[in-house]
């Protein structure tokens, strides 16, 4: 089976994150594809490299990071949704002027078209959020 | 390319939180993809689709005048959840009176919003290919 999965609420102050992230592994366990991970609304704060949780915690932005290199997987934030909360690339901070650029290793920004393309060419979306 | 049944499902109030806008993103630029899109108002969604909305107290820009540009995008099917309306005192005289025009019927004015019950709306879920909550 070939996934796609959007999530749609932020790190930490929502479950849907850990869930998807969980999903996503188990998929890939079994053996399926995941065609896309498209991160939209408070999701895009999944991809911020800022993100410091205490050391016994885990650490939600690298377990993305480390899936994504790991499988090989497209993880794409909403460049809108990401401009709105403070998210960019370093193509971004330049376009912007901002004095730094936060996109964490392994996920890249583009736009909703990416959202509408994994629900057509996958054979399911999957959606985590509230 | 594949052409698939898209369903946005609307539950949440237009202000408050962002998924109403956000939604509404996702609905404009899918339609450049030329799928089958239908869109459901249910739960407090029902209030996106008044009208008269006035959001400047509030600090928010009033973004419902873009319901109406949905049907030059040739999004017509809009389901709204006749217990959700009557749950909130709403009848569809509170809501925008949303249309589109038949180009095989010589661009004829057509009504976009169909009110439908819940059990309705199960079977228009079960019909469809991809449904994105919002």
């Amino acid at each position: 089976m070939k996934f796609s999965i959007m999530v749609s609420e932020g790190p930490y102050t929502h479950q849907a994150s850990d869930t998807a992230y969980q999903f996503a592994k188990a998929a890939l366990e079994k053996g399926h594809e995941i065609y896309r991970i498209f991160f939209y609304h408070d999701g895009v704060n999944n991809a911020t490299s800022l993100t410091t949780p205490p050391q016994d915690d885990r650490n939600i932005v690298n377990r993305w990071s480390e899936l994504a290199e790991a499988h090989n997987l497209d993880l794409v934030v909403c460049i809108a949704a990401a401009q709105r909360r403070g998210i960019v690339d370093e193509d971004e901070m330049k376009r912007h002027r901002k004095d730094g650029h936060n996109l964490a290793k392994g996920f890249r920004i583009s736009g909703l078209g990416q959202l509408i393309e994994a629900g057509i060419d996958a054979d399911r979306l999957i959606v985590f959020g509230d | 390319m594949a052409t698939k049944k898209f369903l946005y499902v609307n539950r949440k109030a237009p202000y408050g939180t962002i998924y109403a806008l956000e939604s509404l993103e996702v609905v404009l630029i899918g339609a450049a993809f030329e799928q089958d899109v239908s869109l459901v108002f249910m739960d407090d969604g029902v209030f996106q689709l008044t009208k008269g909305q006035n959001a400047k107290s509030a600090g928010m820009k009033n973004f419902s005048p873009t319901y109406a540009a949905l049907g030059d995008y040739d999004v017509n099917k809009i389901y709204v959840d006749k217990e959700s309306l009557e749950e909130r005192g709403l009848t569809l005289d509170d809501l925008q009176h949303l249309t589109w025009e038949d180009e095989n019927e010589d661009w004829a004015e057509k009504d976009s919003i169909r009110l439908v019950t819940r059990a309705e709306i199960a079977e228009i879920m079960d019909t469809q290919d991809v449904v994105l909550s919002f």
